[in-house]
Parts: structure tokens; sequence; C-alpha cells
């Protein structure tokens, strides 16, 4: 049984990724989808972009940043197809939280399943924030849940956590399977009232 | 909040309880799997001593990397983690009593184009398949979504999954369609006028003259895009067109059982005085055929139009995203699509990959000869749509102008098998991804159509006005009668 654990707060070092629109493809190649675990997935985190056309790494900020546990990114982050591989990839690289300007709903969910906080300020204290970790490479951020703000520095931004994300984090009940585990025989209930299910 | 839309009633009869998080359990009534999104989901059930919950309600089937000819078929696969996937997926439905239509079952194909035409997908079910394109049942009616690999394990776990009701926006689309334009076209119109993000938080739900006179596949390609258009899920009320195209697939049931499912169908329309979160009116009225000139479903115009310079845009990330497009796609400001070069024709999908679209294509390619520098792919949706093709002879029109014709996949959709970009190559794609690198190749660029104006730009090796280059008569995207694939 996977316990579940409460998460209040989330920090570390940053690691900027600019860009509007970045879809699930860029953050993770289909064409590393085909293995059966997640396990190897961080190799993969935005593969393409990583790397110069002789497949050495560039300077993309993954690279310059390594170690880096907060992702801060820009507005429709995650946009694209349901993969889960993204946030699995992401998780897997280090990132234990994400500040953007707007995600991707689907990504959000798979965030929030993976009990990775991801909140939400304006383009103004996102841009910021990404620059001010250029300047800061080893400076601390946190983002509180509870609180829905991010710091570092002097800095404190108002942020915004989506609210099913923010009650299943600090309450530890992101585990929706655990959630609705309980339910069988109510399940079994809506089921039989629907037309189209047959009685077992 | 919406109130007396089908959306509403649906999940209304769905609900099975409000959880401590906030959010609603919602129970699933079709789970579609393949093979990319759940291996992890099945190892994650294993772990925690789970079973399949409605192993009945489960269907499976592989499609984003099988190969796409015979010879690459035959197993063990060649490439290994491909055969790997699938055989995990293989061993995993037989372990759970999962029904599978796997390589050797006639019946493999996408699983937004398996459900269909089994009749899997009915009115007034919820779907779920670990894939972003789930919207696409919808078009019965349904309420399609896609889900992460963790709710995979919810689903196959409990039956349910944990979420959120969204707002209802009514896209009305009214007016009637030209010759040579097409569902394709409207959901492409959609999403120009109300942006790729324009659905966040919201699912649409489709109606208004032109979306009522569509056939089935029609309607299953508007309902495929919601997700491009940033809604969850999409949806057409049911209707006659509906029912008629249900009649007699292999998972309908008949006589009796049916009117009294028809009964059900007819109830969770969305009622006259439904109240929407959202109303807005898209004109189809005199729409050319769309095409995209950049790098996302977003950046799309009509055939005539000129491609848009950065300055023309309001919005801060508009401008800089039409900034990247023109450099990735090499268009100047100005200039229309017409005359684009193109290296790959890619026919197929869950978006474009049945029997209509390849009759419609065929049409159009009839007596001609695609350009001899131009690589053109036909794909099936799913084996049926193929062997339908095949006892039809169209099939044959496909390989006399030169195209090769396919077995069942995702294929150069995302290029998971050996179908792939290469290089810079232009692809003129029915698909609905036009993202940079989607295609198998990070400098490959990708134009989205419809199927007839992929046909038309094979044979012209550009990209043209399907409605200029063609003296016969173009077949119409409207209703017609359905033939079953059998
Ligand atoms: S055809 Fe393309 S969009 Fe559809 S399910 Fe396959 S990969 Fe996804």
């Amino acid at each position: 049984m996977a316990d579940d654990i409460e998460i209040s707060e989330v920090g570390g070092t940053g690691v900027p990724i600019p860009g509007d629109d970045i879809d699930t493809d860029q953050i993770l190649p289909a064409r590393f989808m085909k293995e059966v675990t997640f396990d190897n997935m961080a190799d993969y985190l935005f593969y393409d972009a990583r790397r110069d056309d002789d497949g050495e790494f560039n300077d993309h900020p993954l690279n310059r940043f390594d170690g880096a546990s907060i992702a801060v990114v820009n507005s429709n982050f995650g946009c694209g197809s349901s993969r889960e591989h993204a946030p699995q990839a992401m998780m897997r690289w280090g990132v234990d939280g994400v500040v953007g300007e707007s995600f991707a709903e689907i990504f959000r969910d798979n965030c929030k399943s993976l009990g990775i906080p991801a909140i939400t300020a304006s383009h103004e204290e996102v841009s910021a924030l990404q620059e001010w970790i250029e300047d800061n490479p080893d400076g601390e951020i946190e983002i509180d849940v509870e609180a829905e703000t991010v710091t570092y520095g002097d800095t404190v931004i108002e942020g915004n956590i989506d609210d099913a994300m923010k009650e299943a984090l600090i309450d530890g009940i992101w585990d929706t399977t655990q959630l609705m585990y309980s339910n069988l025989s109510k399940v079994e209930e809506t089921a039989s009232k629907l037309p189209y299910v047959e009685e077992a | 909040m919406s109130q007396g839309t089908l959306y509403d009633k649906v999940w209304e009869k769905h609900k099975v309880t409000e959880l401590p998080n906030g959010q609603d359990q919602l129970f699933i009534g079709l789970h579609l799997v393949h093979e990319v999104t759940s291996p992890q989901a099945f190892h994650m059930l294993e772990e925690r001593g789970h079973e399949v919950a409605f192993p009945e309600r489960t269907f499976a089937t592989t499609d984003h990397i099988v190969p796409t000819t015979p010879e690459g078929r035959e197993r063990p696969l060649n490439d290994p983690e491909a055969e790997e996937m699938l055989s995990a997926l293989e061993e995993n439905v037989d372990e759970n009593g999962i029904t599978f239509f796997g390589l050797e079952s006639g019946k493999q194909g996408i699983t937004h184009v398996v459900a269909p035409e089994l009749g899997l997908s009915q009115p007034g079910m919820t779907v779920a398949c670990g894939d972003s394109h789930t919207a696409t049942h919808g078009a019965f009616g349904s309420i399609g979504v896609g889900i992460g690999t963790s709710q995979i394990r919810d689903v196959l776990s409990t039956g349910c999954i944990a979420a959120e009701k969204q707002n209802v926006r009514r896209v009305e689309v009214n007016g009637e369609l030209g010759e040579g334009v097409y569902a394709k076209d409207i959901i492409l119109k959609i999403i120009q006028e109300l942006g790729v993000d324009g659905g966040v938080g919201h699912v649409y739900e489709y109606g208004g003259s032109a979306v009522r006179d569509l056939d089935m596949e029609g309607r299953l390609a508007i309902c495929n895009m919601s997700i491009e258009g940033g809604a969850r899920a999409g949806y057409i009320n049911p209707d006659e067109t509906t029912y008629e195209y249900l009649k007699g697939r292999e998972y309908v049931p008949e006589g009796e059982e049916f009117e009294e499912l028809k009964q059900y169908w007819e109830s969770i329309r969305s009622d006259e005085d439904a109240e929407y979160d959202d109303v807005v009116e898209i004109d189809a009225d005199g729409i050319a055929p769309m095409v995209t000139w950049g790098i996302n479903p977003g950046q799309v115009i009509e055939i005539d139009d000129p491609i848009p310079a950065p300055e023309e845009f309001e919005a801060r990330t508009d401008r800089e995203a039409a900034e990247k497009a023109l450099e990735h796609m090499d268009h100047s400001p100005g200039d229309t699509m017409e005359g684009y070069d193109v290296d790959v024709a890619f026919l197929g999908t869950c978006t474009n990959g049945r029997v209509k679209d390849f009759e419609v294509a065929a049409t159009v390619l009839e007596g001609r000869q695609v350009d001899p520098d131009v690589r053109a792919l036909a794909v099936p949706g799913s084996e049926s749509v193929r062997k339908e093709c095949e006892r039809r002879g169209i099939d044959q029109t496909f390989i006399e102008a030169g195209f090769q014709w396919r077995q069942a996949g995702c294929s150069m959709c995302l290029a998971m098998n050996d179908d792939s970009l290469e290089g810079d190559e232009v692809c003129a794609s029915s698909s609905n991804r036009n993202f940079i690198g989607r295609q198998g190749s990070k400098d490959g660029r990708t134009v989205l159509m419809s199927p007839a104006m992929v046909a038309a730009a094979a044979v012209e090796g550009e990209v043209v006005d399907v409605r200029d280059h063609f003296d016969t008569e173009l077949p119409s995207g409207t209703n017609r009668a359905e033939e079953v694939a059998d």
C-alpha cells in the first residue's frame, strides 16, 4: 500500500524553463515512451532541446542547473498529450515543485497524482523569478502549499494553487486510488443503475 | 454553473460520491487501454495487490508502437522496446481477463477508431483512456476524458476517476459547408477563433446546423480535436444520425434492448432550456479549407488567407509563438500557404483515419498520380477500416496513385514506430498536432489539413486549395448513408 505523505512545503534551488506552450512532446519526446517503466525517464527529459546537433549537451537550463528542485515555467506548460511520462521525468530528474504562469489541465492533474505542487503566478512575477535564478543559481526557493506562496531572496510571491490540489497535498490525500478504493460497494450501486451496464 | 446539459446529466448519473479532497468520484463506463500508457499502471496495481475492478468494461488494443507493414508486424517485432511493450500488454490483459483486439484479431487499430466502430462507445457513457484524444467518443454524446497513468491505475483498481466538474461552453456552429470543406475545417476554425487554450476549464458542447448535418465520421473528427482547443472533453448531443450509426454494431444490443437504451440516450440530451456557462457562435458558411501555418493547431488560416505577422497578435505570448513558428516553418508573413512545398503526405489517425476519410481522399486521387517527390502514406485507423476500404476497392485507387497502403496504427502521427519524418521534411497531414518534433524529426514540419486537402497536396507536391485544382465533383462532408465496416 502506498503511504501518502502530507506535502505542505517543497524547496530547493531553481531551474528556469522559459517559453510558452511548452508541450509534452518537447518535455518528453514520444520516441522515449517505449519503456514499460518510468525508471529511465529522467534521462529523456527535454531530450532534443538539451542537445545540439551532434548530440552533445548544450546550454539548456536543465544542463546548467543540475540538482535543482523547483522548475519555473511560463504559460500553458505541459499542453498536448496526457502522458504522465512528462511530470514523471521531471520528478525523477529532481523536480519537487513547479511555479508557472499557467499549466495545461492534464499536466496539472498528473502533477497532483504524483504529489508535485504546481503553483501559478503572474507573468511579471514568474519572469522576475526566472531572472533571479539566472543570477542566483544556488539561491533557495520555497513553495508553501498552505499559504500559496513562493519565497526567494527577499521576495514573497502570492501565488495560486488549484483548490483540489492544495487540499490533496496538505491533507496527504493525493493518492486518489487509495481515496476511492474503499467505496467499491457504492461504485457497484452507481453502476447497476446505469442502463448500459449489464448485471454481473 | 451549467444546468440541464448532457454533461450535467451524465455526470450526475455517474457520480459515486464526493471525495474528502472536494473532487467527485466518477464511475467510468468504458475504459480503453493501449500499450504505451498502461504498463506502468498495471504494475502499480500489482504493487498494491489490487485487481481490475471491472474487466468486462475494459477493452484494449495496440496502436501507438505497431509497425504498419505486414513484414513489420511479424513477431517478435524488430524493435525490441516495441516488442516488450506489446508483450507486456498481452500479458496484462490476459492475466486480468480484459478483451484485447490484438494484431491477429482483425479488429486492431487506434482506440478512438476501434471503440466507435465496434459500438463500444455509446451515448450517455463516461469513457476514459490514457490518451488525450479520448474526447473523440463525445461524438456519441458521451463524456470522454484523457487521463494520466496514475489515473489509469485509479480506473483499473476502482472503476472510477476523481475529477472536478468543468464549465460547459456551447459552441454553436451554424451555416452550410461548401464543396471541398469538411468537419476538420470546422474544428480548425473553432480553434482559430477560440485559441489553443480557449477551452481550459471547459467542456465543449458542439451544436448548430453545421454540426447537426455532419455524419458520425465528421462528428468524431470535431470532438477529437477538443483537446487541441484546450477543452478537456467535447461532445455532441445524440440524434437519429447517432442511433442509425450504432444500429447493428457488434457491441450494440438489438431489438427491445436497443429501444430501451435509446430511451436512455434521448433522456440525457441537453434540455431545450439548458443553461450553459458560456455560448459562442461560429459561422461555418463560406469557410475555406483550413491549413496550419505554424507549430500549434491554433496557428491556422484559411487556404487563401495571408500568413500573419507577429505584430498582428495582441497577446505577447501569441507574438512570441508566431515568431517561433515563422522561423521553424520558414515562412514569410503575407504569403498564403498555397504553394508551400510538401515532401510527405500522411493520411490516417484518430482524427481522419476512417472509411469516409479514405473515400473522400480517393475521389481526389482517382486517375491521378502522387508527385514523384512526395512520399505518400495511407494508414487506416483500424484493421476494420482497412478491410472495408479494400472491400470497396478504395485501396486500389490509393495504390494506383502511388500511395503506400498500410496496416492500422498511429504511425506518423507521432512516429513511435518506423514511420517518421526525416530532417526538415514538410508533411501534409490529416492528424491533429503540428508540434515541433511530433512526427519524429525535430526539424520536421507539419501542416494540418483535411483528408481531401492531403490528397490534393500529395498530387501537386505542394499545399493547394483542393477546390481549385480539380474539376471533378467533390464529395460533400455532410450526412450520407452510413456503411458499417465489418
Ligand atoms: S492517432 Fe495520433 S493522436 Fe490519435 S491516438 Fe494515435 S498518436 Fe494519439
